[in-house]
């Protein structure tokens, strides 16, 4: 068996999402190549050289491959392929856009956001919203998969690999990168911070989060939202936890003002603990919280903020 | 140019699904069902794109079941023009589906392919993907905004840092996220008009697409269920518990 894992990264530095589909690819067994496609991605690939069980970096660093373009990202990989067992992927925007149209041009079925690895062939995923979980078994030579950062651990950073460059150019033209509008903040990201802190349209308004940035500052955490949130323009996308925003599972996460919805729980229900704060007593979140004040948010946000 | 727009037949997304009793799959019987809402999203957009004068037909394309003909039905209401059902019993894998929207495109020859970013029941997001792999076009997934301008389209797309913007040479296939914007309600005069609309149904087997699955579901199970703990009377008591009971902070 070998493996290909496209690495995620900002070329200079790698996502630690990379990690835990590192430790899904070595539940699985054999080589692990670790695939770093940008441009100026050196410092993402040397990290990506630090992975413990990685055998070897391969490096593709060309303009064409700027903002990760999905039809010359696919062909690349497409042209490496055939060497592979296995092609698997964090479960991101990038991975998630890319790998179908990978196994499409390979003519294979693809597994989105696997969150179990059974043995080489088989795999758990979940369905409905996390109402299911799906064992799943496919028949093709060559398994193409995302992986869900959430459901493995991080691999170890103790490693050495060789990293290549690769030097074939897969250049489409079918799509050009226009620009990006990134948020910028201090905190840790919210798909890896150990403490995250969640607010909903109960919040009112996108001034009223610095309330809950004020927590985060004191716990180190990172700020997230409901759907709700995001849709009425209090914060922005990358904010929104849920089954069709980010998947996280930290320590620790505080939903303030947020109903409980199953599209928002299928996004943080594997937490460890849950806090949740709302004024209704009978908010759905309760019934999954280990915590619960029944609370107007903008008396015991502020107490919060003062009690840490 | 004509749109060519995918639409699914799903369970209604306030409805909580079960698994059934033999762990097989979930258990759909007598739930309602509903135009999977990025669909809906999907459907609204080629409408203003007509009523801005880009488009000049919308084709509503559902793969799946005869009953996905409500769903077509609503897509013609909110504005679709003609519908086609390409009928299958059995639940189609994505790269399936992806093949015979393959075989559409060639028929109808659309300048654009509109879909949700993914479907509420599998939670996949590889339709679109796939399509545009199989037709060699240009992709733009998880698309908040498009602005067409001649033979070019620029999507902006929701990504995990922020939004990032690509322009993608037309014909392309475009899949949409929850921003893009805001279905309308049909209204009566359109669902009854939606009703005169043309619809046709082929069986998937006319496509000369090989239909075997490729996957095999070897059980379906419920999630550990996780169970509410307790109502705390004041701030104080929670951060001695989150400090104490739980070491979390
Ligand atoms: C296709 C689809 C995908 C979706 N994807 C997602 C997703 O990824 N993530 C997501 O979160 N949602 C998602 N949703 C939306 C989801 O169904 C809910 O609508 C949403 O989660 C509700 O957000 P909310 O809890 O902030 O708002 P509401 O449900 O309106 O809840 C607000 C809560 O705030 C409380 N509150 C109000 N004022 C105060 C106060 N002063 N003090 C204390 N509490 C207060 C209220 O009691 C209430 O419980 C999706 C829906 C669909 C159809």
């Amino acid at each position: 068996m070998s493996i290909l894992i496209i690495a995620e990264h900002d070329n200079s530095s790698l996502k630690e999402i990379t990690l835990t589909t590192v430790t899904a690819a070595s539940l699985i067994g054999g080589d692990i190549d670790v695939l770093v496609v940008g441009e100026g991605c050196t410092g993402a690939a040397e990290a990506a050289a630090l992975i413990s069980g990685v055998n070897r970096v391969r490096v593709a660093d060309h303009a064409c491959y700027n903002g990760q373009l999905a039809e010359n990202v696919a062909a690349l990989i497409q042209s490496l392929a055939n060497d592979y067992s296995h092609i698997m992927a964090p479960a991101t925007a990038n991975g998630k856009s890319i790998l179908p149209r990978v196994a499409a041009a390979l003519d294979v079925s693809h597994f989105s956001d696997i969150i179990g690895v059974e043995s080489a062939d088989t795999f758990k995923r979940t369905l409905y919203a996390g109402n299911a979980i799906a064992t799943v078994q496919s028949s093709d030579n060559i398994k193409v998969m995302t992986v869900r950062g959430t459901a493995f651990a991080l691999a170890e950073k103790k490693g050495s690999a060789p990293v290549e460059s690769l030097t074939q150019v897969h250049d489409l033209g079918l799509s050009a990168f226009i620009s990006e509008a990134l948020a910028v903040s201090e905190r840790p990201e919210l798909t890896s911070a150990s403490i995250v802190i969640s607010g909903g349209r109960g919040m009112q308004n996108g001034d009223n989060f610095s309330m809950l940035e004020k927590v985060a500052d004191k716990l180190g955490a990172a700020v997230g939202a409901s759907r709700a949130a995001v849709d009425a323009g209090f914060v922005p996308n990358d904010m929104q936890v849920g089954q069709t925003g980010k998947i996280v599972a930290p320590d620790l996460y505080i939903a303030v003002g947020i109903s409980g919805a199953i599209q928002h729980l299928a996004g943080m229900k594997d937490s460890k603990v849950i806090v949740a704060i709302n004024k209704d007593p009978d908010a759905p979140i309760f019934q999954i919280a280990d915590y619960g004040l029944v609370a107007d948010l903008f008396d015991a946000v502020p107490e919060l903020e003062q009690a840490l | 140019m004509k749109i060519l727009v995918m639409v699914k037949r799903v369970s209604d997304p306030n409805v909580t699904i079960r698994v059934n009793a033999d762990n097989s799959d979930v258990d759909l019987n007598n739930v309602k069902m509903a135009l999977n809402p990025f669909c809906e999203i999907a459907v609204e957009e080629a409408v203003r794109l007509k009523e801005a004068g880009i488009a000049s037909e919308i084709i509503a394309l559902s793969i799946g079941s005869s009953q996905s003909q409500e769903q077509l039905r609503t897509a013609l209401a909110i504005g679709a023009d003609r519908a086609l059902l390409i009928e299958s019993d059995t639940a189609l894998e994505p790269l399936i589906v992806a093949k015979l929207a393959a075989k559409v495109i060639e028929e109808e020859q659309p300048g654009l392919v509109l879909l949700g970013k993914q479907s509420i029941d599998t939670d996949n997001s590889q339709t679109g993907q796939m399509l545009a792999s199989i037709t060699g076009w240009s992709q733009g997934t998880f698309a908040s905004k498009l602005e067409i301008n001649g033979d070019k389209i620029n999507i902006t797309r929701e990504v995990d840092s922020g939004l990032q913007t690509i322009c993608l040479n037309m014909p392309a296939v475009v899949t949409c996220d929850l921003r893009l914007n805001e279905p309308r309600y049909a209204s009566l005069p359109n669902i009854m008009k939606a009703k005169r609309k043309p619809l046709v149904t082929k069986a998937a087997e006319e496509y000369g697409v090989d239909l075997a699955p490729r996957i095999r579901t070897l059980k379906v199970e419920t999630p550990n269920i996780r169970q509410g703990g307790e109502i705390l009377s004041s701030v104080a008591e929670l951060v001695e518990k989150l400090k104490t009971e739980k070491g979390v902070i």
